[in-house]
């Protein structure tokens, strides 16, 4: 849940919603949490007209915030939403049960963007030149990541994962829960929602320690964690203890763990071409903002 | 680093139920090849899964011979694991392996495929019951 106040200025109280640009203009959205309030002001204020919103699950505090997507407002705007399918309804007649009387109330089907509603592929996908992966993980109902690669760089987006339900360290890493998605990547921006001694009362909740998502960090590669979704009681003296306490536990030579941020860019290798992927984390579950390089 | 083919998801979470089940139990991958087997079957085979590894599902029973009471091969059309591999579709069949230790034992087995999606197979368990 979104906790705004003053415990949490520092990393922000938003729930999940990262913007990830590409060189050649193109805007990706992580899902649709409170976060996705700023940035779609933000994205009318850029003049976005056509936006790829890709959702992870369909958990409440990935998708509250898309009544209040200003871009969805706006007919001369195009949303693709992609998430993945339930066994029973698709992608938007889920959607639509929020979007809608009693919760909400106008109908998804007045909204005045043009709005598609596609189930992620189950292979590889190419997105206005950048290659879009999507697989199942470790979390309580149908939930995928993003792997978004461009020109050499990449970027993996695991906000809500339990992987050592499964198994990490001890496992290969073709068994690894979400491997095709962080395996190798420049940056991984993944769950670490609890201290270890929470996460011992919290087994089987759906979200990781912070040790846990260093170790799939390290298991799969990973150049890069961004430590995300953070836990609702925890303030920003607190993160900052997490963070410590992930920093403490990465390799020297790997590159330090950070902690998301609202408002944080994080900017990918450039790769051969002319295209680099640009990741903004944004604040407490955060919202990554996006900014061309 | 390895760099096998990651599994699917429900693969990973079957591999983790057969892990902490004491019924002897194969999962298969859609390509019918072998993918884990559980300390009880290892019970049974009398071979751990680690000293057997990813090999196809037809070549690692062929080992037991499969065989009916009569003492006649049991054709793959009567296998489980093949029935669930080729027709996607549950089924049980009794017969007679002999197991690692040397011993002809009956037993009865269940395979069944395992669906992401209505359309997406990823590939079967197989369940040994002992009679």
């Amino acid at each position: 849940m979104a906790t705004p106040g003053p415990s949490t200025v520092i990393c922000g109280g938003n729930t999940s919603c990262v913007e990830v640009s590409l060189d050649n203009g193109s805007v990706i959205v992580l899902d649709a949490g409170t976060g996705i309030r700023d940035l779609g002001e933000e994205l009318v204020e850029r003049g976005t007209r056509r936006i790829h919103l890709f959702l992870t699950h369909l958990h409440l505090d990935h998708v509250e915030g898309l009544r209040f997507f200003a871009p969805l407002w706006d007919g001369q705007v195009r949303v693709d939403v992609w998430g993945p399918p339930s066994t029973v309804l698709s992608l938007e007649e889920t959607i639509a049960r929020t979007f809608s009387p009693p919760l909400f109330p106008i109908d998804l089907g007045d909204v005045p963007a043009q709005v598609t509603f596609r189930d992620v592929p189950r292979e590889p996908w190419t997105v206005d030149g950048a290659l879009v992966t999507a697989a199942l993980v470790v979390h309580p109902g149908p939930t995928v990541g993003y792997r978004i690669e461009a020109d050499g760089s990449s970027i993996a987006y695991l906000p809500d994962h339990e992987p050592a339900l499964t198994g990490i360290e001890e496992r290969s890493s073709d068994w690894i829960s979400g491997a095709a998605i962080a395996q190798g990547v420049d940056v991984l921006l993944h769950d670490a929602q609890y201290f270890e001694e929470e996460y011992d009362q919290r087994i089987g909740w759906g979200h990781s320690s912070v040790s846990d998502a260093v170790a799939y960090a390290q298991a799969l590669g990973v150049r890069r964690i961004v430590l995300f979704h953070h836990e609702p009681h925890h303030s920003d003296e607190i993160l900052s203890g997490l963070e410590d306490r992930a920093q403490a536990l990465v390799r020297p030579d790997e590159d330090r763990a950070a902690l998301a941020r609202e408002g944080m860019v994080v900017e990918l290798p450039r790769g051969i071409g002319e295209t680099s992927l640009v990741a903004g984390a944004v604040r407490r579950h955060s919202r990554c903002f996006a900014k061309p390089s | 680093m390895d760099r096998r083919r990651p599994k699917h998801l429900v693969l990973i979470l079957a591999r983790e139920f057969a892990s902490n089940l004491a019924t002897p139990t194969l999962i298969v991958d859609e390509e019918g090849r072998l993918i884990f087997f559980n300390d009880a079957a290892e019970a049974l085979f009398g071979r751990s899964y680690a000293e057997v590894g990813e090999v196809p599902i037809d070549e690692f029973t062929a080992g037991f011979k499969p065989r009916t009471k009569e003492s006649q091969p049991l054709p793959p059309e009567r296998r489980p694991a093949r029935i669930a591999l080729d027709e996607r579709r549950a089924a049980h069949e009794r017969f007679m392996i002999t197991s690692a230790d040397g011993v002809d034992r009956e037993i009865s087995v269940t395979g069944f495929p395992l669906f992401a999606h209505a359309d997406e197979f990823v590939g079967i368990m197989t369940i040994f019951w002992r009679e």
